[in-house]
């Protein structure tokens, strides 16, 4: 199975149609498929509460979006989601890196991880983990889930899902 | 002139058109002024209306104007690439640029200093930038939406307040009306 396909298949079927990006290695392969995508528009941002509000601008134009980014995110992203995703009822499916777990190489990475789920937990955002490749099969019904709640909804990609970091 | 003086005079041009307007005063200012559904206030999230308005502006073809404030867009900067690198023609962003943060006591931003907000939207790469002072923002309001160009517009005005009540609108019902409007 290619996972990066997978993926991008599931968000084209779900309607999905503006994805925002900020890159993670783990992230790169998916984000070279949307990329290369028609069906979709993937407007890369700087900072992910950037991403965020673009994100709930294109949905209240019609459109159906999503957020690619990494869980370092969250540190930056809480008010965004608080103020702007939560207080507003805005669908925002978040695919997150979950760097810092499992076979993860960097250990700066380790002290965002151990706060992640807190955050997400605290921040009342459904959220599942992806630890096996097969847990991508989840994926459509989460994306079902998001724009039926009009919640912000995480969805935690960690090393061992996408097969190891690497080479580093 | 203020920002709500300059709001007060634009009035009949936004009505029009789908509007961002910025956390706090701006918003509050407009609210009285001239509520409208077409009208999408921000109660929190100081920085976003930029990215909000770009988001909505690639997503439809309805005008997009963003109420932006020079704090607000100094604290989301990355905006400016990002608007430059992907073009919506009916986006402008207008930035009353009063050199402080009006909603937290005027404190002096540095646009009132060494900083030139026209100058780093042009480095970013943005195409049309306009700057004007306060007195002519409805003209340069209304040849940007006539040119059908994305267009930043930096309005040099006074800093200072009009006291206006809060919005006490619930923020769904904001949003709704809102989405009403753009799906008209």
């Amino acid at each position: 199975m290619n996972i990066d396909k997978k993926i991008t298949d599931d968000l084209v079927a779900n309607g999905i149609s503006f994805v925002t990006t900020v890159p993670c290695k783990q992230l790169a392969g998916v984000i070279e498929e949307i990329d290369n995508r028609d069906e979709i528009y993937h407007i890369p941002s700087n900072k992910e509460d950037e991403g965020m509000g673009l994100c709930a601008g294109a949905w209240m134009g019609g459109k159906r979006p999503a957020i690619i980014m990494q869980n370092t995110a969250i540190g930056v992203t809480i008010n965004t989601l608080a103020t702007l995703i939560q207080f507003y009822r805005m669908p925002l499916p978040m695919l997150i890196s979950y760097r810092g777990e499992l076979r993860e190489p960097v250990a700066c990475q380790v002290e965002m991880a151990v706060h992640t789920k807190a955050l997400l937990t605290q921040l009342n955002i459904p959220t599942y983990h992806f630890h096996h490749q097969q847990d991508v099969e989840e994926l459509d019904n989460i994306l079902k889930y998001t724009f039926m709640s009009n919640k912000p909804v995480a969805i935690l990609t960690d090393a061992n899902f996408w097969g190891g970091y690497g080479d580093q | 002139m203020i920002r709500s003086e300059i709001l007060r005079e634009i009035a009949p041009i936004l009505r029009d058109q789908l509007v961002v307007c910025n956390i706090g005063i701006p918003s509050q200012e407009l609210h009285a002024i001239d509520d409208q559904p077409s009208n999408f206030y921000m109660l929190g999230t100081m920085g976003l209306a930029s990215s909000i308005g770009l988001g909505l502006a690639l997503a439809q073809p309805k005008p997009v104007v963003v109420i932006d404030g020079d704090g607000s867009v100094l604290t989301n900067l990355g905006t400016l690439p990002t608007i430059a690198n992907n073009v919506a023609d009916n986006y402008i962003l207008m930035i009353i640029d009063n050199g402080s943060y009006g909603s937290t006591g005027d404190q002096p931003t540095y646009t009132g200093k060494k900083t030139s907000l026209a100058g780093i939207a042009r480095a970013a790469g943005c195409e049309n930038v306009v700057e004007v002072q306060d007195v002519d923002t409805g003209k340069a309001l209304q040849d940007a939406l006539d040119s059908g160009k994305m267009t930043v517009l930096v309005v040099k005005c006074d800093s200072g307040n009009a006291k206006m009540p809060l919005i006490t609108m619930d923020p769904v019902v904001i949003r709704d009306r809102f989405m009403t409007e753009v799906a008209r």
